[in-house]
């Protein structure tokens, strides 16, 4: 099977005890052995850098969108209707369910547009004032119309709308947070 | 005979007159000696050269190094606890780039390096390359047979699925047979009577640190000890003074256990790519049906411990294994003598061929019952069905906790239920957060119970104090049955 017993070769390395390691009868085979090992090398890691880098190349922390209800619940409103929407946060492999309360409500063209009831003030939750028509918020008094337009008080701006979308006739929203105290809508977290 | 620090002076001397070599490497060498070092490794002279039988070795080197590569890796997203094992192995197996691939490569090693090692092992004993000067090497490679044995136990229980968890539990139960230390070392491993978390902990911490840091420890011995003894060489070589004519290491030697590692990378590939390791539904504690069955291994040591009930079990679990591993263990003692050729050892080999037939009977003889048995057979293939629904099954994320409680309060009481919405819908989560868990602009109401009783809690909400007032807590004007509502969720904050 292997008969380098009897190669000459072997024989003569016995003898040959002090040299350099990089010698050149033995270096093109070394250089081939160091370039193959460095691509088979290279070859593996293939997937341990995919692996490490999950994370970074997809999404693993996302927001999904939430079912408010079915359209046809909303079809003909006359004012704000509160729901409150579970909100499901996916953070790699564990998710958060929130609930957190939204106005359907419809626009000047009578559009539907889903409406958060953060203040943009500092944050409260703003109930709907049946006697006044109005939004109002209970910890400063900031006021905005049906549509969710500032009407007075301290907020800078009116209330936020959410995306929404409707799919299988089903409205769907998503939840977001906004900065308070400004006069722009900035999405935060 | 010159003193050391005189050979020292002259070593450096001659390396002084040596040529300089040039270039990075050169400097690389007369810093750190690193032509010297591979000249170590690489000029290891073999008696009667190279063959293909000395592979198995740096075989199984490069698949633990490969273990603890992947399982450095698939780290990145463990987490070793009964709450979250297996939702993590589930997560990495179908949802992380190449996790089902590294996973399948850790598990599928572990069987891999199972077999190079008792194809080195056999090897060892055939070519009877443990005699003459070798009794160290050879109980280093005992010592690290059993701590590698211990890597796929301790392994096999961290993805914490139905397989894993009652093999597990069977081989924990079987580790309590043991006359007198058995109870406790039960106890031991589990973390307490029962599996649980503190399993997992136990088993994972053996895994990642403790067996890894011994077979470093020991694989860097059992190298150092053969290279003290020299390569045996073929059963034809003398084990003290070798005769036959050598060939260094390098170059063929290294080329054919290069083909090896080649063998290994492109069949592990394959099998992990088109047969990749399989995640069974999680483990299960209640299941009373579930009919466990250990790796492949361990099938010879499973079906022997059936034969053995009663009294006579003493025997079959204690002294035939005992007695059975001290004669490998204590073999370079006893056999002395310095004969190497197999032909010439007959009782050696008798003993290799019984011992080969016995454990290989006894796995298909486990086998042969299983499949033989219509009920075994049909809970069997049921358990694997469910394993393959499993894995057919999207990624389902873990339902945190801080999802659950909020849930839970909803659930428990009506009448904090409605206080919950009261306490929505008048805004005190704006301040007090959801679930009063406390923001920048309110304290937290989590444990307020402990602290204001009921009736004081009524008043500080009607006629708030100066302070509250002064940082933004506005009375709060509800009817009382709504009032109580609320009291009643806030005192329910945990």
């Amino acid at each position: 099977m292997c008969g380098c017993a009897s190669d000459p070769e072997s024989a003569t390395q016995k003898s040959a005890a002090p040299r350099s390691f990089p010698d050149n009868r033995r270096s093109f085979l070394g250089a081939l052995l160091g370039v193959g090992s460095v691509f088979v090398g290279g070859l593996l890691s293939v997937p341990l850098i995919r692996f490490a880098l999950f994370p970074l190349l997809r999404r693993t922390t996302e927001l999904k969108r939430s079912p408010v209800g079915a359209m046809s619940e909303f079809s003909a409103l006359t004012e704000p209707a509160m729901r409150n929407v579970q909100i499901e946060f996916v953070d790699g492999w564990r998710k958060t369910i929130s609930e957190k309360a939204v106005y359907v409500t419809t626009d000047k063209g009578g559009q539907l547009r889903v409406l958060t009831s953060v203040c943009p003030h500092l944050g409260c939750t703003i109930p709907w004032n049946k006697e006044k028509s109005q939004f109002i918020c209970p910890c400063h008094g900031a006021t905005f119309t049906k549509e969710g337009s500032r009407v007075s008080g301290p907020s800078l701006r009116g209330m936020d709308t959410l995306e929404s979308s409707v799919q299988d006739g089903q409205l769907l929203v998503r939840f977001q947070y906004f900065r308070q105290l400004v006069s722009d809508k900035e999405v935060i977290g | 005979m010159v003193p050391p620090i005189m050979q020292t002076a002259r070593t450096n001397e001659s390396n002084a007159l040596a040529p300089r070599q040039p270039g990075v490497w050169g400097w690389l060498n007369r810093r750190t000696g690193i032509d010297a070092m591979l000249r170590t490794a690489l000029y290891e002279p073999i008696p009667g050269g190279a063959r293909f039988a000395y592979v198995f070795g740096s075989g199984l080197l490069f698949i633990f190094i490969s273990q603890v590569i992947t399982g450095v890796f698939l780290a990145l997203y463990y987490v070793p606890s009964a709450d979250h094992a297996h939702t993590t192995v589930a997560y990495i197996t179908k949802s992380v780039t190449a996790g089902s691939f590294l996973r399948s490569l850790h598990a599928y090693g572990a069987s891999a390096m199972i077999v190079v090692l008792l194809l080195h092992l056999s090897q060892t004993y055939i070519y009877g390359a443990y005699k003459g000067r070798r009794e160290l090497l050879w109980l280093t490679g005992c010592l690290l047979f059993a701590l590698i044995l211990g890597m796929a136990f301790t392994g096999y229980l961290l993805p914490w699925d139905q397989r894993s968890y009652f093999a597990t539990a069977v081989g924990t139960n079987a580790a309590s047979e043991i006359p007198w230390i058995g109870e406790s070392l039960k106890r031991m491993m589990r973390g307490g009577t029962e599996m649980g978390t503190l399993t997992i902990s136990r088993f994972f911490v053996a895994h990642i640190f403790l067996i890894p840091a011994c077979i470093f420890a020991l694989v860097a011995s059992h190298i150092l000890l053969f290279r003290k003894a020299g390569a045996a060489g073929p059963s034809t070589e003398d084990p003290h003074e070798p005769k036959q004519k050598v060939e260094l290491f390098y170059p063929r030697q290294v080329l054919m256990d290069l083909s090896l590692t080649a063998l290994l990378i492109i069949g592990l590939g394959l099998l992990c790519f088109f047969v990749p390791m399989q995640l069974g539904p999680p483990a299960n504690p209640a299941d009373a049906q579930y009919i466990p069955r250990p790796e492949w291994y361990y099938l010879p040591i499973f079906q022997w411990l059936k034969y053995w009930h009663g009294a006579a079990s003493i025997l079959g679990i204690l002294v035939i294994p005992t007695v059975l591993v001290l004669a490998v263990v204590a073999l370079p003692f006893f056999d002395r003598s310095l004969e190497r050729r197999p032909w010439k050892r007959p009782v050696a080999m008798g003993a290799y061929a019984f011992v080969l037939f016995a454990l290989v009977g006894l796995g298909l003889r486990s086998q042969y019952v299983d499949t033989h048995d219509a009920g075994v057979a049909q809970q069997l293939a049921k358990q694997k069905s469910e394993e393959e629904e499993f894995m057919r099954k999207p990624f389902e994320p873990e339902l945190s906790s801080a999802s659950l409680a909020a849930a839970n309060v909803a659930l428990a009481d009506p009448l904090a239920a409605k206080g919950k919405t009261i306490f929505e819908a008048q805004s005190c989560n704006a301040c007090h957060g959801d679930g009063g868990v406390g923001t920048a602009a309110a304290p937290a109401l989590v444990g307020i119970a402990a602290k204001i009783p009921p009736e004081q809690l009524a008043q500080f909400f009607q006629h708030p104090t100066p302070k509250m007032t002064a940082g933004g807590m506005p009375p709060v004007d509800l009817p009382p049955d709504d009032l109580k509502a609320l009291i009643a969720y806030v005192e329910s904050l945990k």
